[in-house]
């Protein structure tokens, strides 16, 4: 790994203050998926700047129709969270499977967005739950959030400090965790909110996106049998050796349908 | 830069480069050898320790991240008398290692999940064990020890 | 058999140690003034090295030296050539690979070593080593043996005109064909036995010192027994052991790749007296990847006929191995020594064509892997049963019961000329079904279709071969306050011997377990002709080495306990610890501390007591473990997934030293196995030969959620060609278990008409099965 200095600024003005007039930098939360990256020299910024003492950026609160998790809360926190859960188990779901409990515990909401790394499952959340994305400088919607492959609309000193997702009517996140790194080969998170439906996958593309066929679909009528038949095209998918983009395809289609099923007909 | 930090109950004051991970100075700085690591990409969990309670993998933390932590480590999960954990015992009870490479990580693991799962069924140890590899015992007696350790009542030879 | 002595599912002594963190592997060791290896490997398949320069890496921060091919050679460095001998029919010799220890002039495959880095620190050696400059002619490269073998494939080795190493024969080719075209019922199975990564735990790690004074190197890194790597490296130094010394503390997992003569290890010995400081060279994951011998990586084609009892007519079986680059230490002996001679697996075959190829390909080289040619061979044998099952309109277990070699049938001589003493087949089948609830199935079929889900039942039968080479030497030494010190041959790397053996001198001498010690991993102190542990040989050869060891202390012991008790040693008993003549008694510790008193010996006897036996085995006396495996499974139709439901395991292992441990054997065995079945896959770019599985991120390591739990059971059958009656044990569950999950899955899979699906079955290719695409 090569070397770097490090910044631990004391608030969020100095953080994006360092990151504006330093050469090469880039901020670290939970480091879950940052470490990795310059241990195997695929990253060598010249500063990271430490998020973890900056005061604030934890927690979870609700705010009107709003459930408000801060950039720094933990995956686990988020997991085990009695308001997370009474609000959106689908999200406790979602964070609850993330990596596993050792990553659970260091990485961080703020973190995984801003990576926006394609198979992450926060951002199937993100957009499937409308979330807005707040920033020290603005708030963005979900739809316009993730951009690309790593990519997303945020500035280059643009801080994630929270995350507000709308508290679903109902919603289901289903996961097929790729069968050797059990990252998401399809996250799939269905969501009805007031007349509108969200369906949003993540694992399968270059980033998280809605598929929304199957919503007007699922608007018209919420039954699995509604999205039978839709298909997303394979070209538009991503494949492993492990996993084609056409297997990816079907994996979709049928989680589509299982996490319908789910909210339409829960188990007792 | 320094970083001072409590290990199996000791202060410790240090100066590291920023990109010193947690194992690194375990093993050499601190030569607490007990620690190991089985991988370069987070997915082996020999690494993992205690930090503030709970279990992380001590590869993919920087020690500049964990300033004022408590850090316990394999070397530090028995009793001051020696009196081993109760996951410790049942690792030996029920043959839940062999080489001894993965145990150190996967013992700290299961002391964290006894914690969080009292009575723990079969599903859930394995599920939860998702971040540590074994190459040995095909995970057997692991899960049965984790089990018996969490209050289940595990058949034993 | 006492209380703590053979049989007694001791818990292991080694434990506490190793669970309070107090194991000390390689790594662990630091030397004063070491300095730190880093190698650059060949980031190319396949490439011509016109230039190198090291000027910018010379001058690196930390760099002391930067090392090449020419800088070994001048120092007579020798280049690694496996000493196995095989023709082909016609008489034409093997054509063998010569691997320098570093790269000469070409590299051969993705990983392959060019450049030695030694600095302050690790981190130095490995930033200096991006700064190396390498003119590369790249070249075309291939990755599998099929393609190899094609007439317009890149050549590996120029020098043999194609890639084929060796194309073995055995038997008549034309008299088996005809049997089979005769035959009532004939079925033919292709099939690609996947290459494989062994991956212990531990990386690899080798640390050197020399001394000068004494002109020796000393040698640290985990090993499978020291003796054949000081041997190995001393040969390619072109020194003489004895100017070797190579320890092996604890050792983290080694599945029989960890036995083989690693060319870092000569490296880093020789960078150690060439600079008179220490080195260390520690591997990353993704290194050992690269680095670390593979596994199986076999094309089988088989055709077998049944007469219409459904009796095997006969077998033609072709194999074709990759053997890699450059061939490994045993290269064709694992089809041949390992799978050839072992088939016809549990089945009474006389009639037998059997062909191997070995190919050279752009990859990292395979070797000796948990089996070793022996899950290959069972794995093709039980594919072959349960499709001649179908043929013959048989159910599966039948069609076996029908062809196992039975009993009154023992010893029974392979064509290849093993002697199989005892095994019960048909007995472990019966067995297997019952503890599986055989008759119970297909209820829990019907079961299972109402929730929508393809259920299946697979059968695993195997035998294979144990022992290894046929040589082994132990030591028991009594100290003078009645302890016992074991010095083995064989080396513990997780299979507990300290454990085990204590148990076999407790029967002999009464010890409490802890007052026995395991002192192995130093060629300072291991017996002349120790050999190691691999192929699942130290129960038997370190065990009877015991064994007899023991014995002769108590001779010994006896004769000192005799003129203590001033009483003729024919007249004299032990019991229990005990000496007694008439009345009289001595303890054998009081034994052992006149022992060491020569005062208070016989005339003439040599004080202490400290045996040694070299157990040279006879040739046929190799061990069969075997037995079967059921492995019962639920496929999710709509993604093709599959979830064990239950695994059955019954081992013949003979008698058994320790239940804890065996079964412990057999779940590794098993894991290993369901990971090739269900997970494991060493992927190359076809085009390129690129690596592409180099991490746990893309190559299937089966992880705790993977596994079911093993309901394990034994069927004893002492070995009759031991004292002890042992078998092995470490081999068995990789050998039953890939065809147990596949058969399971093929079974599920029935209704969409398939006979075979290759390994790893991954949910996407049981999907494609199912959507009726090629899998």
């Amino acid at each position: 790994m090569q070397s770097f200095g490090w910044l631990r600024p004391r608030s969020v003005e100095e953080a994006a203050e360092a990151l504006g007039n330093l050469e090469d930098p880039k901020l670290i939360s939970g480091g879950m998926t940052l470490i990795p990256t310059l241990k195997q020299d695929l990253a060598a910024p010249s500063d990271l700047i430490d998020l973890g003492a900056v005061p604030g950026l934890a927690g979870i609160s609700v705010e009107g129709d709003r459930l408000v998790i801060g950039a720094m809360t933990r995956h686990a926190d988020v997991a085990a969270s009695p308001i997370v859960r009474e609000k959106i188990l689908a999200l406790a779901v979602l964070a609850g499977g993330i990596g596993d409990p050792a990553v659970r515990r260091r990485g961080t909401i703020g973190g995984s967005v801003a990576n926006a790394d394609p198979a992450a499952d926060y951002p199937a959340g993100v957009l499937g739950l409308d979330a807005e994305v707040v920033t020290n400088e603005r708030v963005i919607p979900a739809d316009d959030f993730f951009v690309d492959l790593f990519e997303t609309a945020l500035g280059a000193t643009e801080i994630v400090t929270a995350v507000r997702f709308r508290i679903p009517d109902q919603a289901h996140y289903i996961k097929f965790p790729h069968p050797v790194s059990g990252y998401a080969v399809v996250g799939l998170m269905v969501a009805r909110l007031g007349n509108k439906v969200r369906v949003s996958v993540t694992g399968a593309g270059s980033h998280a996106f809605r598929v929304n066929e199957m919503e007007a679909a699922l608007e018209a009528s919420f039954k699995p049998e509604a999205v039978a038949g839709i298909i997303v095209d394979p070209d538009e998918l991503m494949g492993d050796m492990h996993c084609s983009a056409g297997y990816r395809s079907h994996v979709l289609g049928v989680l589509a349908k299982r996490a319908v099923a789910a909210i339409a007909s829960p188990r007792p | 830069m320094k970083v001072s930090l409590t290990v199996n109950g000791a202060a410790v004051e240090r100066d590291v480069e920023p990109n010193t991970l947690l194992a690194e100075f375990l093993r050499e700085n601190l030569r607490l050898t007990g620690t190991h690591v089985g991988c370069d990409t987070t997915q082996c969990g020999c690494c993992i320790v205690h930090v503030d309670g709970h279990a992380v993998k001590s590869c993919t933390v920087f020690v500049a991240q964990l300033g004022g932590a408590d850090i316990v480590t394999i070397e530090g999960l028995a009793g001051p008398d020696g009196q081993l954990h109760p996951v410790q015992a049942a690792f030996q009870e029920f043959h839940g290692l062999q080489c001894g490479f993965c145990t150190p990580g996967m013992v700290m693991m299961g002391a964290d999940i006894v914690k969080r799962h009292p009575c723990a069924d079969e599903k859930t140890v394995r599920h939860e064990l998702e971040g540590n590899l074994c190459r040995c015992t095909g995970y057997q007696g692991i899960v049965e020890a984790i089990m018996h350790a969490s209050g289940t009542k595990v058949e034993t030879h | 058999m006492g209380q703590f002595g053979i049989g007694q599912p001791i818990r292991r002594k080694e434990d506490v140690r190793l669970v309070t963190g107090g194991g000390r592997y390689s790594d662990d060791i630091q030397l004063e003034n070491q300095l730190h290896i880093h190698f650059f490997r060949s980031p190319h398949a396949h490439a011509g090295i016109s230039g190198i320069d090291l000027s910018a890496a010379r001058e690196a921060p930390g760099v002391h030296h930067v090392f090449v091919h020419e800088d070994l050679a001048a120092d007579g460095v020798q280049d690694l050539m496996t000493d196995v001998d095989f023709s082909d029919r016609d008489g034409t010799k093997i054509r063998r690979s010569r691997r320098p220890v570093l790269a000469r002039e070409r590299v051969r495959f993705v990983g392959e070593p060019v450049v030695m880095v030694i600095a302050e620190t690790r981190e130095q050696a490995r930033a200096a080593a991006d700064l190396i400059q390498i003119e590369w002619e790249e070249l075309p490269a291939v990755a599998s043996s099929v393609a190899a073998l094609a007439p317009d494939a890149p050549v590996v080795w120029p020098e043999f005109d194609n890639n084929l190493g060796l194309h073995w024969e055995l038997g008549d080719k034309d008299e088996i064909d005809a049997i089979i075209a005769g035959s009532a019922k004939s079925v033919t199975i292709d099939i690609v036995n996947n290459r494989l990564i062994p991956n212990p735990m531990e990386p690899r790690v080798a640390l050197a010192e020399y001394d000068a004074a004494s002109d020796r190197i000393t040698l640290y890194a985990p090993t499978q027994g020291v003796r054949g790597p000081q041997a190995g490296v001393a040969r390619l130094l072109g020194i003489k052991k004895e100017q070797l010394r190579v320890i092996s503390p604890d050792t983290g997992g080694g599945f029989g790749i960890r036995g083989k003569l690693y060319l870092e290890l000569v490296a880093v010995a020789w960078a150690a007296r060439k600079i008179g400081r220490p080195v260390k060279w520690l591997s990353t994951r993704s290194e050992t990847f690269v680095s670390d011998y593979h596994g199986r990586d076999q094309v089988n084609h088989a055709v077998m006929g049944f007469d219409e009892t459904g009796r095997i007519t006969a077998l033609h079986a072709e194999t074709i191995l990759n053997v890699g680059a450059y061939m490994g230490e045993n290269g064709p002996r694992l089809p041949i020594d390992g799978g050839g001679r072992i088939i016809p697996c549990s089945y009474d075959i006389e009639k037998f064509y059997f062909s191997v190829k070995t190919v050279y390909t752009n990859t990292v080289s395979t070797d000796t892997y948990r089996g070793a040619g022996r899950p290959e061979a069972n794995f093709l044998l039980e594919r072959l049963m349960d499709l001649g099952a179908e043929a013959c309109g048989l159910a599966r277990d039948e069609i076996r019961r029908r062809n196992f070699i039975a009993p009154a049938k023992m010893p029974y001589r392979t064509q290849m000329g093993l002697l199989i003493d005892s095994g019960d087949f048909a007995g472990s089948l019966d067995m297997a079904l019952k503890e599986a609830d055989y008759a119970g199935f297909p209820a829990r079929r019907k079961e299972s279709e109402a929730r929508g889900k393809l259920r299946g039942f697979g059968i695993g039968s195997f035998v294979e071969q144990s022992g290894g080479r046929p040589v082994e030497e132990m030591r028991v030494r009594i100290e003078a306050d009645g302890s016992a010190s074991i010095f083995s041959g064989t080396f513990s790397h997780g299979q507990g011997h300290d454990t085990a053996y204590a148990q076999i001198l407790h029967d002999h001498l009464n010890l409490p377990l802890e007052q026995v010690k395991l002192i192995q991993g130093d060629t300072d102190t291991t017996p002349a002709q120790g050999v190691g542990t691999f192929g699942s040989r130290s129960s038997m050869m370190g065990g009877v080495g015991i064994k007899r060891t023991a014995e002769q202390i108590v001779v010994k012991a006896t004769r000192i306990a005799g003129h203590l008790l001033q009483s003729d040693p024919e007249q004299v008993r032990f019991d229990e610890g005990v000496f007694h003549a008439g009345h009289a008694t001595v303890t054998f510790k009081e034994v052992a501390k006149a022992a060491h008193d020569p005062a208070r010996l016989p005339e003439g006897m040599a004080p202490g007591l400290d045996e040694n036996w070299v157990y040279n085995r006879h040739a046929d006396h190799f061990n069969f473990p075997n037995g079967c495996h059921i492995c019962e499974l639920e496929i999710d139709p709509d993604l093709g997934t599959v979830e064990i439901l239950r695994y059955t395991a019954v081992d013949d292992c003979g008698t058994v030293l320790n239940p804890l441990l065996v079964h412990g054997q057999v779940y590794g065995g098993v894991a290993q196995g369901l990971g090739q079945a269900m997970l494991e896959n060493t992927v190359y770019e076809e085009e390129t030969a690129q690596f592409l599985s180099g991490s746990f991120v893309d190559y299937g390591m089966p992880r705790a959620h993977h596994m079911a739990h093993i309901a394990a059971y034994f069927n004893v059958v002492p070995c009759k060609t031991n004292e002890l009656g042992v078998k092995g044990a470490g081999e068995a569950g990789a050998c039953a278990a890939p065809s147990a999950f596949v058969g399971a899955v093929v079974d599920a899979l029935k209704p969409y008409g398939v006979s075979h699906i290759d390994m790893p079955v991954t949910p996407e290719r049981i999907w494609r099965v199912i959507a009726g695409q090629a899998a």
